[in-house]
């Protein structure tokens, strides 16, 4: 009883949210309401028995997410919330939107029911993996192209993020110095360091590896960068080139040296399977963490842009 | 009626108010969010569907799917953040010289 309320309330919130979210005047509140939209959704994968997700949702999709959106919202200008085309086509809305949901929810219900999925073929072949973690074996053996290129896709994005803002890597010149945040920062710093290093090892046994670990690192960066002088890492600086690299090449290396012995791409032998996805994984770790916190400017916003009246 | 299909059903709303909001909102911010809401929805009924198997533990590949798409989909957003930094700082350079040009000539 107490399942079906919480499934049932937890269904019905997370649309609203949603709808809260894109009618709301303000960006900042909208903005606040998607981070709890995030937090809703981290709990609706925890009830769908899918705690990596919830992981990586709570710590990547709604901390670095909500953090970045926030620092947009000080860039952008407030005041452009767009009046007009509010209320008159509110009616317009729902119906498109319920026309669209009856059409997706058409299609969904009329997939066969109980169907096996992939689960018992992934159980099937668990033990030549390497890992005893499903979700792991699947993320770097049984379908390592996913992830190979979805670090490249990280990779480009920070790139891009870089090449549109070049300046952004200029360490602030008005650096806060707040004596309470910087003392939270170094009291926080050892648990996120041990926080992250558990969900790394523990990745090929149960819920974590390099995502949930590097996006919590990227959290504490992001707290070094508000709250001390550390800066962001520079794209110029080699140092920080190789570190972004360090997760991509030794991917690619791990999955051409079969190649080289008869096999396939990323075909991993499977006696060495177990200590290859540790490796790797610690390598994407330090990739992800870097490029997460790239994402993330250091320049604070200029102050004197909206004076306005002359 | 099973959990799945109640989340499954969510999650379509989800994507349902997400794309309606892209297409109705001018605001470049709140159309960042759209798509993130949109996003939310698509992985939301992808793991609800991970779900139907009759007994045992939710099928793993779209666990892993999903995972992957959270990733992809704050480097999406993270870029889409940077390049409206850009337009409104190009934006305020605009008229800021609109401001002094007059003065000036």
């Amino acid at each position: 009883m107490m399942d079906a309320l919480l499934d049932g309330g937890l269904a019905l919130s997370l649309p609203f949210l949603a709808w809260l979210v894109l009618h709301t005047e303000a960006l900042s509140q909208a903005v606040v309401l998607f981070v709890a939209m995030g937090l809703m959704s981290a709990l609706a994968w925890a009830r769908l028995e899918a705690p990596d997700i919830a992981l990586v949702e709570a710590a990547v999709g709604t901390g670095l997410t909500g953090a970045l959106l926030m620092h947009t919202l000080s860039w952008t200008e407030e005041s452009q919330a767009e009046t007009r085309t509010r209320s008159t086509r509110w009616l317009g809305d729902a119906l498109a939107a319920t026309v669209l949901t009856a059409v997706l929810g058409w299609a969904v219900l009329a997939l066969p029911l109980h169907s096996q999925g992939l689960g018992p073929m992934v159980k099937a072949r668990l033990e030549e993996s390497g890992v005893d973690h499903p979700v792991t074996a699947v993320l770097l053996n049984f379908r390592g192209y996913d992830t190979l290129l979805e670090i490249a896709v990280l990779l480009v994005a920070a790139l891009g993020a870089r090449a549109v803002n070049p300046r952004t890597e200029r360490p602030s010149l008005e650096t806060a110095d707040d004596p309470l945040t910087g003392e939270l920062f170094r009291m926080t710093t050892p648990s996120v360091l041990l926080l992250a290093g558990y969900l790394v090892w523990v990745g090929a046994h149960g819920p974590g590896g390099a995502f949930q670990a590097g996006a919590i690192l990227a959290g504490g960066g992001v707290v070094a960068i508000l709250t001390t002088r550390v800066g962001t890492p520079r794209m110029s600086s080699w140092q920080v080139r190789w570190a972004l690299l360090t997760g991509p090449l030794l991917f690619v290396g791990v999955a051409v040296a079969p190649l080289f012995s008869g096999g396939q791409l990323l075909e991993f032998p499977p006696r060495l399977a177990g200590t290859l996805i540790f490796i790797v994984e610690l390598a994407l770790t330090v990739s992800i963490t870097l490029v997460l916190l790239m994402f993330f400017p250091a320049v604070r916003p200029p102050k004197v842009e909206h004076e306005g009246t002359p | 009626m099973n959990p799945w299909v109640l989340y499954a059903l969510s999650g379509m709303v989800m994507f349902s108010v997400g794309l309606v909001g892209l297409f109705t909102h001018q605001h470049v911010v709140k159309r960042i969010l759209a798509a993130n809401i949109m996003g939310s929805g698509v992985l939301l009924v992808l793991v609800a569907l991970a779900r139907r198997v009759p007994s045992g533990p939710p099928d793993p590949v779209p666990h892993a799917l999903v995972l992957t798409g959270i990733v992809v989909s704050v480097s999406s957003t993270a870029l889409g953040v940077a390049l409206a930094r850009r337009i409104s700082r190009l934006k305020s350079m605009d008229a800021a010289s609109s401001r002094t040009g007059p003065e000036g000539s």
